[in-house]
């Protein structure tokens, strides 16, 4: 049986809880993970240590949190990303919403897409479609 | 002094579990300072004692070709006092080991009894994301770290 966003969501908040030392009510979908929970970059990758744990789940470098994308040049110019880097982003981040961040892809704001929902949505697809 | 905060491994299954003892003694500087009226073993030494146990099974596992830095202490509980006389007793096992890092989970004894958790995180740093180089020698893992675990990788059961 297919597993609901709501079960999703409230494994990924005992992760979190676990990773971040954070607590409960802390969790919530538009929390950002840098900003309002305080993670650090190891903690990205304890987060994906724990969510393969928690779902039984693999997740491969750079899936889930895109790598390479800030040291490319061509992705990156004067502190944004061109238009090639962002539609790159999107195509890698299909799990996250570009909505606010697209109207200026300053990259000192590119935390902002790594919410708590940014990870329900790439677990939910991961767990129901493999 | 040597900054060496275990004494002896007495189990070591590579890849897996390693088990150290540290004795606390009275001759050790750090307790007159730490205090002097009531001399008590650091828990920060406690979690650097767990480090090097844990540390040390993680970089035998890729045999030692990766420098490993702890990164993070994901979880660091105690709940006793030690004292010089007592023996610490650190367990580590691996939890999950990758190219680019590894956690630990370990356990804290006094004397035998359990006392509290340390669960770590290790980075290989020659794999970071950021793509910053570092020496090429293995500055991490020095000749006193090897000569430790030594007798059982060589003797194989110790």
């Amino acid at each position: 049986m297919p597993m609901t966003e709501m079960d999703v969501f409230a494994k990924v908040k005992e992760t979190l809880v676990e990773a971040l030392s954070v607590d409960d009510e802390e969790i919530k979908s538009d929390a950002t993970l840098m900003g309002d929970l305080g993670a650090e970059s190891i903690d990205f990758l304890d987060i994906v240590f724990r969510l393969e744990k928690a779902f039984n789940i693999k997740i491969p470098r750079g899936e889930l949190f895109p790598d390479n994308i800030l040291n490319n040049p061509q992705f990156v110019q004067n502190g944004k990303l061109t238009v090639v880097g962002l539609a790159q982003l999107k195509e890698r981040m299909p799990h996250a919403d570009f909505s606010l961040f697209e109207q200026d892809p300053d990259i000192s704001k590119m935390a902002e897409l790594f919410k708590v929902q940014t990870i329900v949505n790439y677990v939910l697809n991961k767990v129901n479609n493999g | 002094m040597r900054w060496i905060w275990i004494d002896r491994f007495v189990e070591f299954h590579p890849g897996a579990k390693a088990v150290a003892i540290k004795n606390v003694s009275l001759a050790e500087e750090h307790l007159h300072d730490h205090w002097e009226p009531f001399p008590i073993m650091p828990v920060s030494l406690m979690i650097e004692g767990m480090a090097q146990t844990a540390g040390i099974l993680v970089g035998q596992a890729r045999d030692f070709k990766e420098k490993v830095i702890l990164a993070k202490i994901a979880k660091a509980e105690i709940n006793d006092i030690v004292t010089p006389g007592d023996q610490l007793t650190y367990q580590a096992e691996i939890v999950t080991i990758a190219p680019e890092a590894a956690v630990t989970h370990g356990t804290v004894l006094k004397n035998g009894t359990c006392i509290g958790v340390i669960d770590l995180m290790f980075s290989h740093i020659d794999q970071n994301l950021a793509g910053a180089k570092f020496p090429q020698e293995n500055f991490v893992f020095t000749g006193q770290f090897t000569r430790l675990i030594a007798p059982f990788l060589e003797g194989g059961d110790g």
